[in-house]
């Protein structure tokens, strides 16, 4: 079944008192930064409390994922610590090409060999941050069995794209579906770009509804409190609650009689079905809904 | 490792410290300024005092000024003021991952 990933909640790795409360605001994943939040002088220390942190504080609760400095700027020295550290993900960022991918896994597959730690433990996603990196996205989601996810970073995609930011996200139209397409495609999650202004709710409230539209699993977050904005634009209705609890009485129905077709009504379902009926609920019990299947 | 100069690592931000590591010749003396000195004051000492010698610190003068962190940036903060009064910038990582937790 799919993995939540409504809300992944950039924490600055140099940032002691965030590294042990972040778990307190329900996102789904934390990603602790290495990079562009940590300044030069301070990559050695924002490193070794992140260690230090996954080391110490029970992140059990949500999928740790850490954003890597470019691999001949501290990042080999990131994913040793990291993976020693027990990271679920490494995310790369600026990911323009496969190779970018293939060269982490490498990196990461001799640190888990190094210290016996079971190859391919380490999972990996990308993020995308430029039209070299969107025009070989299909290539980057693939390029390893650790990847996860693919995630759009719209900052610096603008910039290259000579533009920026408006309201109805029309200069993003082509990366987010290229992208989606091309998470889809590989079978792992794709997840939008963090929305930054952080007073304007209204904003993130439409681009929100819009990522979730397309098909995205989830959005970047900057601040706790568009956690819990994003997590309601993404609970289920109820009326996608009830059928998806009926669909899923019906699998227990026919698992119980030893059937192989699961049937609601007298109508068959399809295993795509079932399976996005238990990710509907999933969806809803960490929205706090009502899910008993009888 | 051997302290070669003033070093240090750390911020003054709630639940950080800064550890400053100057040369010594002999043991390992720490002045400590933190609001839950007469409490942890014993406790955070000797959390540094080990990390150093986890580390190969047999003698440093340590400045602690603590704004209440826990062990585990202690021993972060420490073992970066270390490496960096030593000039060391290839971690020893299959050494600390043996004792850091």
């Amino acid at each position: 079944m799919d993995k939540l990933r409504r809300t992944m909640m950039f924490v600055p790795g140099a940032n002691a008192a965030m590294l042990r409360d972040c778990t307190l605001y329900g996102a789904d994943s934390i990603m602790f930064d290495l990079e562009d939040a940590v300044s030069m002088k301070e990559k050695d220390t924002a490193r070794m409390l992140v260690y230090s942190a996954l080391k110490t504080f029970d992140y059990s609760s949500v999928e740790t994922v850490v954003r890597i400095n470019a691999l001949d700027f501290g990042g080999v020295q990131d994913i040793t610590a990291m993976v020693l550290g027990g990271i679920q993900v490494i995310r790369l960022p600026k990911t323009e090409t496969a190779q970018d991918i293939k060269a982490v896994d490498a990196a990461i597959t001799k640190v888990e060999k190094a210290y016996d730690i079971p190859v391919g433990r380490t999972h990996m996603m990308a993020a995308i941050e430029s039209a070299a990196g969107v025009l070989n996205a299909r290539e980057i989601a693939q390029a390893s069995p650790r990847m996860i996810g693919i995630a759009l970073g719209a900052e610096d995609y603008l910039t290259s794209q000579k533009t920026y930011r408006h309201e109805d996200g029309a200069e993003l139209s082509f990366a987010r579906n290229f992208i989606l397409h091309a998470a889809r495609e590989a079978g792992i999650a794709a997840i939008d770009t963090v929305y930054t202004d952080l007073d304007n709710e209204a904003g993130l409230i439409r681009e929100t509804k819009l990522i979730k539209q397309l098909g995205f699993d989830g959005k970047s977050v900057i601040n706790p409190r568009q956690i819990p904005v994003i997590h309601q634009i993404f609970a289920p209705t109820q009326k996608q609650v009830v059928k998806a609890q009926k669909i899923v009485a019906g699998l227990k129905e026919a698992e119980a009689k030893g059937a192989g077709v699961v049937s609601v009504n007298g109508q068959m379902v399809d295993k795509p079905v079932v399976e996005r009926a238990q990710f509907t609920l999933e969806l809803a019990k960490a929205s706090n809904m009502e899910t008993e299947v009888d | 490792m051997e302290i070669k100069h003033s070093a240090h690592a750390g911020t003054l931000e709630s639940s950080d410290l800064t550890v400053t590591l100057q040369p010594a010749t002999a043991g390992i003396s720490i002045a400590l300024t933190s609001s839950v000195a007469k409490q942890f004051g014993d406790q955070i000492k000797q959390v540094v005092t080990v990390t150093l010698q986890k580390s190969g610190i047999q003698a440093a003068t340590v400045k602690v000024n603590d704004k209440g962190a826990l062990n585990c940036t202690i021993k972060a903060r420490t073992i970066v003021a270390a490496y960096r009064a030593a000039d060391k910038t290839d971690y020893d990582w299959e050494e600390i991952n043996s004792w850091i937790n």
